[in-house]
């Protein structure tokens, strides 16, 4: 009985003998989970604005007001098509792939800190979770091109795996810089951190708190991790995994409607995913970037949600304006430039705070 | 039951049924994914016993990265595990003595271990519940072990550098691009511009 008014506890929210501690989890997380996939269906249509703007054209414009509708169209439209599976495909892992990159992308945001203390579960090691739920992406990529039973799906995965586990080291590394000046794996400490000690403090002005935040002493980390990001989320100009000059759509060519929306819902949400990361480590979180009246009015979660858009957009600018890289140099890249330069970082960063006694001691260890 | 003792069945019914899956799978790729299973459900398991920091390392080093490399390798070979199986039944009597063999010597070895009481009240390091275990790892490994660790690392190094050794090959004749130098080329250097009148030519 004790089990199951437990469980219930979990599932509803309802404290039954005293578990009151669970009252309305449930009902953060479908908020939270709501809020990301609406934010999502924008974040699709902002994608293919910019990229049209870029190009001078006008983008999806139809369905409602500036074509504002559009993504929710498109979901109609992948819901309501017949789902084909190929007849030589292995049926059980062909459906599960795309299950698994949606589920671990969603799942991720759950140690995000959108605001202080908002963050669905406060771990002490969050940022090892969602290092961990991202290198577990690559099994929806792995998967489905390999159950597919087709040769250019199988190419995809091929490549992508490869590309996913090489950027992964330089990502790691990078997270490890800002770690050492933190003290704490924990995101809101990382974000505390950069709000209570840095170059603004330094220069004796508190109050320009951008000044404070990673970028700028870790500007070539900052770099690393923008770029990597791209690489691990198979992002323009990384997308060899999809690379539909050379491999028709890559490990989704044999996927249609539903499966094929999870695909695309699933790449997208850890896009967001790794633009939230970037703002954790590098831009402050949610502290608003000068420390007086006018900016401190203004809600932790729109501070979070406006540096994740600008983070976005370079993202969204990325695809198009760079053209697509070739195979060998997105590896000699990965393995011959990232990672020295970040594992040089690494020993230069904790030099650094081991001689000037610089870096955060205010964490709870 | 409590909600952890649930997990904890959960996790180790999934474990033990997928580890079975490993060897009784028939498609190779499925079996490297049940390992996978396996991993994953072995890092609930710490998870649930407190060791958060060895749990989500098991993930990022094992699932994430070399079960990767493992069913990279698994899903390029063309292995036909028919033919292997052809003398399953043949060999499968010594399998069945080996396994009883092994099976009783760890029954003896388990039965027969015993923590003496001396021993568990003079622990040498006690049990910290102020330091998450990240920091405790992290202050018995560099400071107590900093020695054996680097050793380890040594150990691994090695073995990566001597891998890279035998497989290495330097083929002549290959044409190669440098990008540094491609990056470096200027127009000045490899192009003349020539202001050409017409009806003239050069």
């Amino acid at each position: 009985m004790d089990f199951i008014n437990s469980a219930l506890d979990y599932l509803l929210g309802i404290p039954i003998l005293g578990w009151g501690v669970h009252v309305g989890f449930v009902y953060k997380a479908l908020l939270l989970l709501v809020a990301l996939l609406v934010f999502t269906a924008f974040i699709l249509l902002a994608d293919r604005k910019i990229w049209a703007a870029v190009q001078i054209r006008r983008g999806p414009n139809v369905v409602g007001p500036f074509g504002l509708l559009q993504s929710f169209a498109d979901l109609l439209k992948f819901a309501l098509k017949e789902a084909v599976i190929p007849a030589g495909a292995d049926k059980v892992l062909f459906i599960l792939a795309p299950l698994i990159t949606a589920t671990l992308a969603l799942g991720g945001w759950a140690v995000v800190p959108v605001n202080d203390g908002w963050a669905m579960a406060d771990l002490n090691i969050g940022i090892l979770y969602i290092l961990a739920i991202s290198s577990l992406g690559v099994y929806g990529v792995i998967i489905g091109g390999w159950a597919s039973n087709s040769k250019y799906p199988f190419l995809g995965s091929l490549r992508s795996a490869a590309q996913m586990v090489s950027y992964e080291v330089s990502i790691g590394l990078v997270i490890i810089t800002v770690l050492l000046c933190v003290g704490s794996l924990n995101l809101n400490d990382i974000i505390r951190a950069q709000y209570e000690m840095g170059l603004a403090h330094m220069i004796g002005l508190p109050q320009l708190t951008f000044l404070n935040w990673f970028w700028l002493p870790l500007f070539p980390m900052f770099v690393v991790f923008y770029v990597s990001a791209l690489a691990e989320t198979n992002r323009p100009p990384f997308d060899l995994a999809e690379g539909e000059s050379e491999l028709v759509a890559g490990f989704m060519t044999e996927y249609s409607s539903t499966p094929y929306m999870l695909f695309m819902l699933g790449e997208y949400i850890s896009i967001l995913l790794m633009c939230a990361m970037t703002t954790v480590l590098f831009l402050g979180g949610w502290t608003s970037p000068i420390d007086l009246p006018p900016f401190t009015w203004i809600p932790g979660f729109i501070w979070f949600f406006l540096k994740l858009s600008m983070v976005f957009f370079m993202i969204a600018m990325a695809k198009a304006i760079v053209p697509r890289y070739r195979y060998d140099q997105l590896m000699r890249i990965g393995w011959k430039v990232f990672l020295p330069l970040s594992l040089l970082c690494v020993i230069v960063v904790a030099f650094v705070l081991q001689l000037t006694g610089w870096g955060w001691h205010g964490g709870v260890a | 039951m409590t909600l952890p003792l649930f997990f904890f069945y959960v996790f180790s019914a999934i474990a033990v049924a997928s580890a079975v899956m490993v060897v009784a799978a028939r498609n190779p790729v499925h079996a490297v994914l049940f390992l996978i299973l396996v991993f994953f459900n072995a890092a609930g398991l710490f998870m649930l016993a407190g060791a958060e920091f060895l749990s989500l390392i098991l993930i990022v080093v094992y699932v994430g990265a070399v079960a990767v490399l493992f069913l990279f390798v698994v899903m390029m070979l063309d292995v036909d595990f028919a033919s292997l199986r052809s003398g399953m039944l043949q060999y499968a009597p010594i399998g069945v003595v080996v396994g009883l063999v092994l099976l009783i010597e760890l029954l003896l070895v388990a039965g027969s271990f015993v923590v003496s009481p001396e021993v568990a009240s003079a622990s040498v390091l006690p049990i910290n519940n102020g330091v998450d275990n990240t920091k405790a790892l992290g202050l018995v490994l560099y400071t107590r072990y900093v020695f054996l660790f680097q050793g380890a690392g040594a150990v691994l190094l090695v073995a990566m550098i001597g891998a890279i050794v035998l497989t290495l090959r330097h083929r002549p004749n290959v044409k190669r691009q440098d990008p540094v130098k491609q990056v470096a080329r200027r127009a000045s250097e490899t192009m003349e511009v020539v202001k050409v009148k017409s009806g003239q030519g050069l």
